[in-house]
């Protein structure tokens, strides 16, 4: 049985700073202790006395409300708050894992790191850390759910990313590709997968449009059962860029060796050795590699993926 | 007293929230609107859509930040990371001031993303103060806090929350964006007359007013932003306006979000209020 944690220190009066850091904290020690399954505060204070008998010498009971029951509306709102933002940032995980073992793991996600941003934005940016540091919420598919939540986190990332101007083609004219360096956009994200996310989160972005044509007009031929899942991804290694246009976010298979090349070019390494870094070490370029690097170039610059270092 | 210092002496009118559900209306059709209220921390953002749409919104109309994670009352320091991206905003957007909520929601690094009451104590009243000042003089601008709605009192607190209002904004020099909802909201929650908060407000503060919807549950009301403004709130708006004058006035509404038509209708409803506290000022001054 884990050991409470230390007495909460209610100061009897805030009359200073130092108190009132202390009674903010006291506070917020309530407000943030999960809640119970049925939604309700906790019976129990984290240092194991009655949350009753804390939260009575915080708060004065109303003529409609006890101390504690006033306390759990502020307990439940910060719990809903945060739960419903993580849940729309995690369709993928959501659909893996289903709905109650994700509302586990966001609750275990959000106590072993809660917010430290003041934005609402930047609450699943350590999801993925805390997967692989704490496999038992996702097992058996920790691997898959460590992907997702890397993939689903570069996308608010590519979605309001810095854009810087892009390279234009005439800057590379004149260029030394031995000294030449580029660089990639801020927004554009690059992932080594294990797994086929991003078809995955497509399919489950067409159910979704799918289920919601069903409440209208959908044609009775599209329509998904409504307990019809999309299919958890084989394990396929595989190389995406996340990026943006138009103010929209798409997804960009990569071969092996552009994602070499890119990722290089984001290391910040000249040109030159960062097309060396997509060829297979110690092998001569295969026969049409040039034309493909070509290829691949004319795309990235159309997407504006690059720009200049700063 | 429409322009004051705490609104950089402007007259703006009745605005509405801009919210993501109206973009394309607004972009595409160009309404008719006095001025936008924005949340600064949507926009404060490295690129994206986000600043797209804000850009092309500040072509053709006023608007006023205000945010929701300043937590002037929080004990520790002002998040001077959080400031530098802020004040890059209000260069943007040209806010005339700029307002957040008078309250707390962080401790140690640690954010609630909450509105959470403050202790209403002299103590508090000075950290609160302290920082909103220094705020100000880091982003240059006017302030005004909002009073929150609320759901619990402390026992620690010394002084009502109108008169803990009072005594952050003198000690602080700073405006007040008097939410009337939330007035009326925390009045039910926890007794007290609403007319006696509004009367002891120091009126010439006032930069901005807020109206807005709530949810009644058996055994208190929740400020909830999703519904049309009920009487008892436009009641009170009228009291606020004959006190303070006619001053730019914003509809939140957040949550369940209809129509832009019909919010800016729900809004401009104001202005039978306004045009009645123009007529009594006239009849007191003929």
């Amino acid at each position: 049985m884990p050991r409470p944690a230390a007495k909460i220190r209610i100061p009897a009066r805030v009359g200073s700073t130092a108190e009132l850091a202390e009674f903010q904290r006291a506070v917020w020690g309530l407000v943030s202790r999960p809640l119970t399954p049925g939604h309700r505060m906790q019976r129990r204070a984290a240092d194991g006395r009655p949350t009753r008998e804390v939260a009575g010498r915080i708060v004065k009971p109303s003529d409609r409300l006890t101390a504690l029951e006033r306390l759990e509306i502020y307990n439940r709102m910060y719990w809903f708050r945060v739960l419903d933002s993580l849940h729309e940032d995690c369709p993928g995980l959501r659909a893996v894992l289903g709905e109650r073992r994700f509302l586990r793991l966001a609750e275990a996600y959000l106590v072993r790191y809660p917010s430290r941003s003041p934005t609402l934005r930047d609450l699943p940016s350590r999801l993925a850390r805390f997967i692989r540091e704490a496999p038992r919420w996702t097992r058996p598919h920790t691997a898959l759910c460590h992907d997702l939540a890397r993939f689903e986190w570069a996308q608010v990332e590519a979605y309001d990313g810095a854009a810087r101007p892009r390279f234009a083609a005439a800057d590379l004219r004149a260029a030394d590709p031995g000294r030449l360096r580029l660089a990639l956009q801020p927004y554009l994200q690059l992932l080594e997968l294990r797994y086929p996310v991003d078809d995955y989160l497509i399919a489950i972005k067409q159910r979704t449009a799918l289920l919601r044509g069903d409440a209208s007009h959908a044609p009775a031929g599209l329509r998904p059962g409504r307990r019809s899942r999309v299919p958890r991804p084989r394990r396929q290694a595989c190389q995406v860029a996340i990026h943006r246009l138009d103010g929209r976010i798409y997804f960009k298979r990569l071969e092996p060796a552009a994602g070499r090349i890119l990722r290089a070019i984001r290391a910040g390494r000249p040109l030159a050795r960062a097309l060396a870094a997509g060829l297979p070490p110690g092998r001569r370029p295969p026969p049409g590699a040039a034309d493909r690097v070509q290829a691949w170039f004319r795309t990235w610059m159309q997407l504006g993926w690059f720009c200049r270092p700063e | 007293m429409p322009a004051n210092p705490y609104n950089g002496y402007t007259d703006y009118g009745i605005g509405i929230g801009l919210r993501v559900p109206h973009y394309d209306h607004i972009l595409a059709e160009q309404p008719t609107v006095d001025w936008f209220e924005i949340i600064s921390e949507t926009f404060m953002v490295d690129g994206g859509r986000p600043l797209e749409v804000l850009d092309r919104i500040l072509e053709q109309y006023r608007v006023v930040q205000h945010g929701v994670s300043l937590y002037f009352g929080s004990a520790e320091a002002p998040n001077r990371a959080h400031l530098r991206k802020l004040k890059a905003l209000t260069r943007r957007t040209q806010t005339p001031w700029l307002s957040d909520h008078l309250c707390w929601g962080s401790v140690d690094g640690t954010y609630s993303h909450d509105l959470l009451p403050m202790p209403y104590t002299r103590a508090a009243a000075r950290r609160t103060a302290e920082k909103i000042r220094a705020v100000r003089d880091f982003l240059e601008i006017p302030i005004a806090v909002e009073n929150v709605s609320s759901y619990a009192e402390y026992h620690v607190s010394e002084m009502t929350e109108w008169e803990f209002l009072t005594e952050v904004v003198e000690r602080a020099d700073c405006g007040i964006l008097l939410d009337v909802n939330n007035i009326y909201v925390s009045s039910r929650n926890h007794g007290f007359d609403p007319h006696a908060y509004l009367d002891h407000v120091p009126a010439h503060r006032v930069a901005q007013i807020h109206i807005a919807g709530h949810t009644r549950f058996e055994k208190y009301l929740l400020d909830t932003h999703d519904h049309p403004v009920l009487d008892p709130v436009w009641k009170l708006y009228a009291h606020a306006i004959r006190r303070c004058g006619v001053t730019a006035t914003l509809l939140e509404w957040d949550d369940k979000i209809p129509s832009f038509q019909e919010v800016h209708d729900e809004a401009l409803k104001a202005n039978a209020f306004i045009a009645g506290a123009r007529a009594a000022a006239a009849v007191r001054g003929s």
